[in-house]
């Protein structure tokens, strides 16, 4: 059996794509909203250049080459399920997945040293940004790798292949989002 | 372009090579704040940031074969965004405002001795110029 999503359309978009692009919309606004206030208050205290200059741009230069490479592997798996390969599907959702974990990794060792630096969240109005911001982030990159784990568990056995694309597309955003981040929080110093 | 030509128009595009070129974007962008030139930091980073989500929106997510009513909601969701940056940033960047003046801390409203205080409906009624004078009135009178 199919679900709804697979068989009914709305303005000749499926259902389930029509939803995640929804989601996306209101995640602008919640990306938006913290990035353009991130942006305002830096411009108006340039005194946060020195606790910004305390972020280690290598470690965040090296996950955004991880995302930008989970990204490549989600759109070769929405290629496999189009081309009806489920099994090719999985494992290159797979391996977004892996990268999903090496982004949470360098991540979690990025802020256990930070922490210990004594950079914690209430160390200054950018640390505060900093861990919001990028907090949210890994949150999503979190939820997104749970979603995929899932998708390819039947993407595996060839059902439900149209939920590769629509977990992509998230993913997709996931990583757009980590691309303002990254010279926001790393880069403008 | 109906949904079939629209796939397989995607099918086309070089996922690897576009992946490629979004690493190199990434190299630019971690190179550029080294020449130590303001302008060249900002474009390297913002500039770079721009392409890079361009080409990821087009060429992984194919916003580019997706309905107008899709590319409609997300621009609109962008439009809310910067109405809360026009509609905040002047409060949040100026230095200081009608009632409050920002220290190097945050926004501070420095105390007021006592005998410059004005009543609570003094200051609903009077403009911002009007509180000053009614201020410096206490203050000349509270001197002599």
């Amino acid at each position: 059996m199919k679900t709804i999503a697979t068989t009914r359309s709305a303005m000749g978009i499926a259902t389930g794509k029509l939803a995640v692009w929804w989601v996306l919309v209101s995640e602008i606004v919640i990306f938006g909203g913290v990035l353009v206030s991130y942006i305002m208050h830096r411009l108006g205290h340039p005194e946060w250049a020195e606790q910004a200059a305390h972020t280690h741009m290598w470690l965040g230069a090296f996950n955004t080459f991880v995302l930008l490479t989970s990204s490549l592997s989600a759109v070769l798996a929405h290629q496999a399920a189009e081309q009806g390969n489920g099994r090719k599907a999985a494992n290159l959702l797979y391996l977004t997945c892996l990268g999903a974990l090496t982004f949470l990794g360098v991540k979690s060792f990025e802020w256990t040293n930070e922490i210990k630096e004594g950079f914690t969240i209430q160390a200054g109005g950018f640390w505060s940004y900093y861990y919001t911001a990028a907090g949210l982030h890994a949150f999503h990159v979190f939820a997104g790798a749970l979603v995929m784990l899932w998708v390819a568990s039947s993407a595996k056995k060839n059902e439900n292949l149209h939920r590769v694309e629509n977990v992509g597309i998230y993913w997709h955003f996931v990583d757009i989002v980590w691309i303002f981040l990254f010279p926001l929080l790393y880069i403008a110093k | 372009m109906s949904a079939h030509a629209a796939h397989a128009q995607g099918h086309h595009r070089n996922y690897v090579k576009i992946w490629a070129m979004l690493v190199v974007l990434l190299v630019i962008s971690v190179l550029g704040p080294m020449t130590g030139i303001r302008v060249i930091m900002l474009i390297t980073a913002f500039g770079v940031a721009l392409v890079k989500a361009y080409l990821v929106a087009k060429n992984f997510m194919h916003l580019d074969l997706e309905k107008p009513i899709i590319h409609f909601a997300l621009g609109l969701a962008l439009v809310f965004m910067v109405l809360l940056y026009a509609g905040v940033a002047p409060d949040v960047q100026k230095s200081a405002g009608q009632n409050w003046k920002k220290d190097a801390g945050f926004h501070h409203l420095p105390p007021q001795p006592e005998h410059e205080m004005l009543h609570p409906e003094e200051l609903e009624t009077k403009t911002p110029a009007e509180r000053e004078a009614a201020r410096e009135q206490h203050r000349d009178a509270t001197a002599h």
